[in-house]
């Protein structure tokens, strides 16, 4: 019964993946420790191979969509090891809870700024971009 | 330049915080492509899994080294979840590009109380 909720809980994962472009890292992670009993850090590491497929399945299919621009995402990841070493610095300097507070609260700020995008009024589609 | 730029920028702000708070780049790619750089919703998502492919993909190179990564257990979530991106990424294409921004700032503020009552 637990490996049908793992297997639902990773479907999911996906779908929400796909559709919002982020990982589902949110939800492997809590599928392997409630419902298959792994140790967190385990978790995150099976969690961090799981999003690979992931990616690369929704990266071919937004190219077939048209929603791809290639170059500047692997430009954005390629330079992600820089951040590794900022967060290294940030952690060690700053305590554990200012800093979750801190990120609940730019969270909570970039929501409001989504919010506001998303009732503004927009060029017709087919026009915007570029 | 200024481009090239901010997309470092980006990345950097991906890496840092995927590394403080295991949260995957998306939850801060999707927004500042969106926001900063005047992204539509389905190119910045399709391009934050682009970035996603080589965040994770170091991240694992990293974990591999310390043998966490168990192969089985990224199989029995990442299967199941390969079909449900195509079907995500299927179903995006369905819905108004605002209802996007909208649903993603949901996600962000739910992430954002269980950070504060953690």
């Amino acid at each position: 019964m637990n490996d049908v909720i793992t297997v639902l809980l990773g479907a999911a994962a996906g779908l929400i993946g796909g559709l919002l472009g982020v990982g589902g890292g949110i939800l492997f992670v809590p599928a392997l420790t409630i419902f298959q009993d792994k140790p967190q850090v385990e978790a995150e590491a099976a969690s961090l191979l799981a999003i690979v497929p992931v990616a690369i399945a929704a990266v071919w299919r937004q190219r077939g969509y048209g929603n791809l621009r290639l170059r500047e995402g692997l430009l954005i990841g390629a330079l992600s090891p820089l951040g590794v070493g900022v967060g290294v610095v940030v952690a060690n300097a700053v305590s554990e809870r200012l800093l979750e507070l801190a990120f609940a609260g730019l969270l909570i700020v970039v929501a409001s700024r989504l919010l506001w995008h998303a009732w503004r009024p927009r060029p017709d589609p087919g026009q915007a971009s570029g | 330049m200024r481009r090239t730029l901010q997309l470092a920028a980006i990345g950097t702000a991906a890496g840092a915080f995927s590394g403080l708070f295991g949260v995957g780049g998306g939850t801060i790619i999707v927004p500042m492509l969106i926001v900063w750089l005047a992204y539509g919703e389905r190119e910045a998502t399709g391009t934050s899994m682009a970035a996603i492919i080589l965040i994770a993909g170091f991240a694992v190179a990293f974990q591999a080294a310390y043998g966490n990564v168990d192969v089985a257990d990224a199989a029995l979530v990442g299967i199941p979840a390969v079909g449900g991106a195509v079907a995500g990424t299927a179903l995006q294409q369905r819905l108004p590009e605002r209802a996007i921004s909208v649903i993603f700032a949901f996600l962000l503020l739910a992430i954002a109380v269980e950070l504060i009552v953690s």
